[in-house]
Order: structure tokens, then C-alpha cells, then sequence
């Protein structure tokens, strides 16, 4: 377990990680290439593309023959990244998703560009806060939410030593740069990014960053707030879920709606192996017109926010 | 270019003799499977069966010992539903012991009604909801492109799985890549679950369809042995092109009571009707 976190000031574009640990796996490993709906500059791989157009396969605005396109690749020992907004790649093509990569086992990595609420007043066609539902109830595919471009290089690192199916979630929304220690990243277990035993709060992604934030604040009040960074929702360290629950209360966040994703596998867990009281943080379903930061501030997933809930949580256990 | 006319190539008689038998055999196996399961598909069976022993006994270059040999010819039985003709001639052809046909769709069989690719060899990929073998075979194609290897993709899907637009996104794609590797095979018996496919939502003119989209098309009886090997075997390198070859076939071929019935899409033969059956399939 690390002592308390510290975080940079200044806020990184995780598409940016994202590209640099692409370009240099793929200096080294010609397997790897690239597969997009006509979204190489909404990924960031305009670099790739440039430096192996060969590799680069643009199959149009076609989202179900992507997804099979890559599993053919990858059948032909390529290592494909499909890379294209988060929402299109997975509800367009979920059922490609299921029979082509996780039931066949295909060495497929998709790369979930702009998730979450990012794209914010282009609206709920465009977020995608239903994938963790959807993909984790498969099994078969690894789902990642890296928290910050560390987390996010390594997830794409591990995906490419990995064989089988991932999703790796990467936001374009701003987060700092997290202090993970001596961590070597992995899908197995979960990560404690802060110690505490009053209350524990299970995040990953964007939110990782702000329930640091709310920890450190509950810090001054004498609530000793445990933070738990839930990168891996599938497979998922039921042991880490079940040490929170120790504590006697959890509160999950997520950049997700609050049905079926992060709060709801911990629920699956807790209900099961050591029931304790939780606060469930994240969207409720289809979103009102605003900013991505707007509807994060507009439905209480800020530092602020979960300081309330933990704080509300921790008093009444 | 100009595809080399198929009845000036020449196909020898022994492999055209040996597809024959091979097909008699896929038919009776997967009619005995489906009457020991109590559940199947034979009226696409009975349509493919000569499309699959013309692949795997005749065009197809595969060592069933070595299934993930990475220069193997790919087969995407992108109609997944007629797993008793495929399963049959994957056994046959040696992937895995013919014995094994017995425990189609019994608990704990690695033949599952719809095939899957990680449990059982010479299975390229999962199918059985339609529509997903195109793009998949679109994939195994690009990957040989891109290292310029000479295996070939071939993928069959059935006349009513064109209604799925994922095969005209992936056709759009092998058009675009002119993917000269690869050769689709439409199973055209005309009939889908329910009724006939020009009664559902028409496909013709289908041939003009995939000429827009870029390919070459060849229409050929998918019954007549001689005319499937000539097509299918015929060397990819003069094509600039994927190839889409409709074969005109009948649903439940070779069993006369099932011919050209859409009830036959699913069902299982009584005693009576089996025996009728594989006394029409006998040498």
C-alpha cells in the first residue's frame, strides 16, 4: 500500500500516452497494426499511419466489419488495435464484440478513443457510459480503465504481450499524472492508492484522480478514506473489493452510467462475500445537454461530491 | 484481366469422382447427426455439402495436423447454422475423429449446433448469428496482403444472410483493397427460415450487387462437382478482384422430400423419412 498520494498539477491527454507506447511497441513488433473507422485523428494515430501506412487499415465508417476485420487479422497473426470513439466501437458492434473476439478468443485490442461523457453537449448518442455493463457481463475480454497516462501505457503494454481480447478505455478528458510507487501494472489485482479504514472508495478512470482528491479533503476532517484504483473491471480482485468492505462502507465512482458498471460489480461482490453498506456514484441513464464538465459537476462526480458521499457513508456506519 | 474462362480449365476425373463420394458421405453423416440430436439444419445441409467437399477435398490446401499452420488456406463457414454438412467434413477431412460426429449438440460436446473456434480445430472463427464470416474472411485476407503470403480465403455464407449489411460493409472493403485472396461463395438455394428469399427481401439482382461493389462474379450450378472445382481451385494470381461465386443450389439437396422446402430450413427426419433418406444417399 502506498501513504498518501500525490498528483501533478498539470493535466494529460491519455491519447498522447496511448500513441507513444503504440508507436514504440510497434518499432519493435511488426504484428502490430492498426485498425480504424475513418477516426485516426479522433485516436491519434495520424503518427502510426504516417510511419506505417501499411499497417494502418481504414476499413470506413463500418463499425461491425472493423470488428470482424480485425478478428481476421489477428487470425493471420497480426496484433490488431481497433481504435475508434468508445461509443460506436462497442454498442455498434457488440454482437461482433461477443461471437468474434471474446467467445473466439480473438487476439484483438480494442482502444474505447473519447469514453465516458467526453464528448459531452454532442450528447447521449455520443457518450458511452453503458460499456462496462456490457462488456463485462461477456467474460471472455478484458476490460481496462486506466486512471491516468501511466496506467494508460501500461494497459496498452500489457494488451500487447497478452493474448485474447481487451477493451482499454481511454478518456481525452484532462487528469493529472498519479503517484503509483513501486506498482507493476497488472489485470489481476487492483491498486490501493491510499490508506484508510473509515470509509473505502472504489474508483477508476477520471475518477481515480478526484477520489484522491476527496480523501486528502476528508484527511483534514480525521476520516481516514481508503482509495482503491478498480483499473481491471474484468477480470475483477474480488479480494481488494472484499478488504473495502471491511472498512463497513464503500462508495464506488464511476464515469459510467450507476446500472451494471464499476458500482455494480463491487455490489456483486459485497452482496455475496461480505455485505456492508455502499453509496453508488455515476450517471443515472441518458444525460441532459451540457459539457463533459458540466454533467461531472452536475452529477456530483467531483472531488467535492464523493467527499460527500464518503463523509455521509463513514458517519453513519 | 479477364478471368480465365472455368470450363477451359481442366479438372481431373478422380478429384471430381472423389468430391462426388465425399459429398454422399457429408450428407449422410449430417442427416444421421441431426436425426441422433434431434435438432439441425438439413435443408442448408443438404444445399452445402457439395460446396464443402469440393473445398476440403479438392480446392483447400490444409494439414489437418497442423490447423493453425499460418500458411493454410482459410475456410469461414460464415453460415453457421449448417454444422452438420461443415462439422462432417471437417471430420473427414482429419481434424478431429469422425466419432466424434455422435456427440453433436449433446451436453459437454465441443460440437455445439453453431461452431466455435476456440474449442475445436479447423474452425477459423465462431459463427452462427449472420453476417459475421464476411468481415472476418475481409481480415485474413488483408493480413496476407499486408505480408504478401500466398494462402487463399474463401468464405460461404447463405443467399438469405445477404440481408445483413455487415456483408456489404466488408464486400465495400475487399472491393476497395481488391482483394484478389479472396473468394466469397453464396449458398443461392433461394430459401431462407421462413419462406422464399425474393418473398423476404429480394437479393437480385445480385450479381450486378457484387460487381458494384468491386468484384468479379461467376454464377455457377453448386451441385455439379466439375464446375465447383473449375471456379474455386482456379488460381487467384490473374484476378485483380475478390471473387463472388453464386452457386445456384437446392435446399435439401439429394433427399427428394426435402428439396426446395423452406420447412426443411430446421427439422429432424422421422424413421420413416430417414430411412427413405439415406436409401436416396446410397452409392
Amino acid at each position: 500500500m502506498t501513504a498518501a498520494s500525490s498528483t501533478t498539477a498539470q493535466l494529460y491527454d491519455c491519447r498522447k500516452a496511448f500513441a507513444e507506447t503504440l508507436e514504440a511497441l510497434a518499432e519493435r513488433d511488426e504484428r502490430i497494426v492498426v485498425v480504424v473507422n475513418d477516426s485516426i485523428g479522433s485516436s491519434n494515430v495520424g503518427g502510426f499511419a504516417k510511419r506505417w501506412p501499411e499497417r494502418l487499415i481504414n476499413v470506413g465508417i463500418a463499425e461491425q466489419n472493423m470488428i470482424g476485420v480485425a478478428a481476421g487479422l489477428a487470425n493471420g497473426g497480426k496484433i490488431p488495435f481497433v481504435c475508434g470513439a468508445a461509443c460506436f466501437l462497442t454498442g455498434r458492434a457488440l454482437e461482433q464484440i461477443k461471437a468474434d473476439l471474446a467467445y473466439s478468443r480473438a487476439n484483438v485490442k480494442l482502444c474505447g478513443m473519447a469514453s465516458g461523457v467526453a464528448y459531452g453537449e454532442l450528447g447521449p448518442t455520443h457518450h458511452s457510459i453503458e460499456d462496462y455493463g456490457w462488456l463485462r457481463t461477456m467474460g471472455g475480454i478484458k476490460l481496462v480503465v486506466p486512471s491516468d497516462p501511466w496506467e494508460t501505457g501500461e494497459a496498452i503494454k500489457t494488451a500487447a504481450a497478452t493474448s485474447g481480447p481487451y477493451f482499454v478505455r481511454i478518456s481525452r478528458m484532462g487528469v493529472p499524472m498519479l503517484n503509483h510507487a513501486d506498482r507493476i501494472f497488472n489485470c489481476e489485482t487492483a491498486e490501493v492508492m491510499h490508506d484508510g479504514n473509515d470509509v473505502a472508495i472504489i474508483a477508476n478512470g477520471v475518477m481515480v484522480s478526484r477520489a484522491l482528491a476527496a480523501a486528502r479533503a476528508l484527511e483534514g476532517e480525521g476520516i481516514r478514506a481508503r482509495v482503491v484504483s478498480l483499473a481491471c473491471l474484468s477480470p475483477l480482485d474480488e479480494n481488494v473489493i472484499v478488504e473495502a468492505a471491511k472498512t463497513g462502507a464503500i462508495v464506488t465512482v464511476e464515469e459510467h452510467s450507476v446500472r451494471g458498471g464499476l458500482g455494480g460489480a463491487v455490489a456483486e461482490v459485497v452482496a455475496a462475500k461480505s455485505p456492508c453498506r455502499m453509496r453508488m456514484l455515476g450517471f443515472p441513464g441518458f444525460l441532459p445537454t451540457g459539457s463533459a464538465s458540466w454533467l461531472m459537476e452536475h452529477y456530483g462526480l467531483t472531488a467535492e461530491g464523493i467527499a460527500v458521499a464518503a463523509r455521509d457513508l463513514a458517519v453513519r456506519k | 484481366m479477364k478471368l480465365e474462362p472455368a470450363e477451359r480449365m481442366t479438372v481431373s476425373e478422380t478429384t471430381v469422382a472423389r468430391v462426388r463420394e465425399r459429398a454422399r458421405l457429408i450428407r449422410r453423416s449430417a442427416l444421421e447427426m441431426i436425426v441422433k440430436a434431434g435438432n439441425g439444419h438439413p435443408g442448408g445441409d443438404m444445399s452445402s455439402a457439395d460446396i464443402l467437399a469440393a473445398l476440403y477435398f479438392g480446392v483447400l490446401r490444409f494439414d489437418p495436423k497442423k490447423p493453425l499452420d499460418p500458411g493454410r488456406d482459410r475456410f469461414v463457414m460464415s453460415k453457421g447454422h449448417c454444422s452438420g454438412a461443415f462439422y462432417s467434413a471437417l471430420a473427414m477431412a482429419g481434424f478431429f475423429p469422425e466419432a466424434d460426429l455422435a456427440s453433436y449438440m449433446k451436453p459437454l460436446s465441443k460440437l455445439n449446433a453453431h461452431p466455435c473456434s476456440a474449442y475445436l480445430p479447423g474452425v477459423e472463427t465462431s459463427t452462427g448469428p449472420l453476417g459475421h464470416g464476411m468481415p472476418v474472411a475481409v481480415g485474413m485476407a488483408i493480413a496476407a496482403q499486408i505480408d504478401n503470403a500466398p494462402y487463399r480465403v474463401f468464405v460461404l455464407t447463405g443467399d438469405g444472410e445477404q440481408q445483413e449489411g455487415s456483408n456489404w460493409e466488408a464486400g465495400m472493403t475487399a472491393g476497395h483493397r481488391k482483394l484478389s485472396n479472396l473468394t466469397l461463395i453464396i449458398d443461392r438455394n433461394r430459401l431462407q427460415q421462413g419462406a422464399r428469399t425474393e418473398d423476404t427481401v429480394g437479393l437480385e439482382p445480385l450479381a450486378d450487387k457484387w460487381r458494384a461493389f468491386g468484384w468479379d462474379v461467376e454464377e455457377i450450378d453448386g451441385h455439379d462437382h466439375a464446375q465447383l472445382l473449375r471456379v474455386l481451385a482456379a488460381p487467384a494470381t490473374p484476378r485483380h478482384k475478390p471473387l463472388c461465386v453464386i452457386a445456384n443450389t437446392t435446399k435439401g439437396r439429394g433427399v427428394s422430400f426435402m428439396c426446395d422446402q423452406a420447412k426443411w430450413h430446421h427439422g429432424v427426419p422421422d424413421a420413416a423419412q430417414f430411412a427413405t433418406a439415406m436409401k436416396e444417399l446410397e452409392a
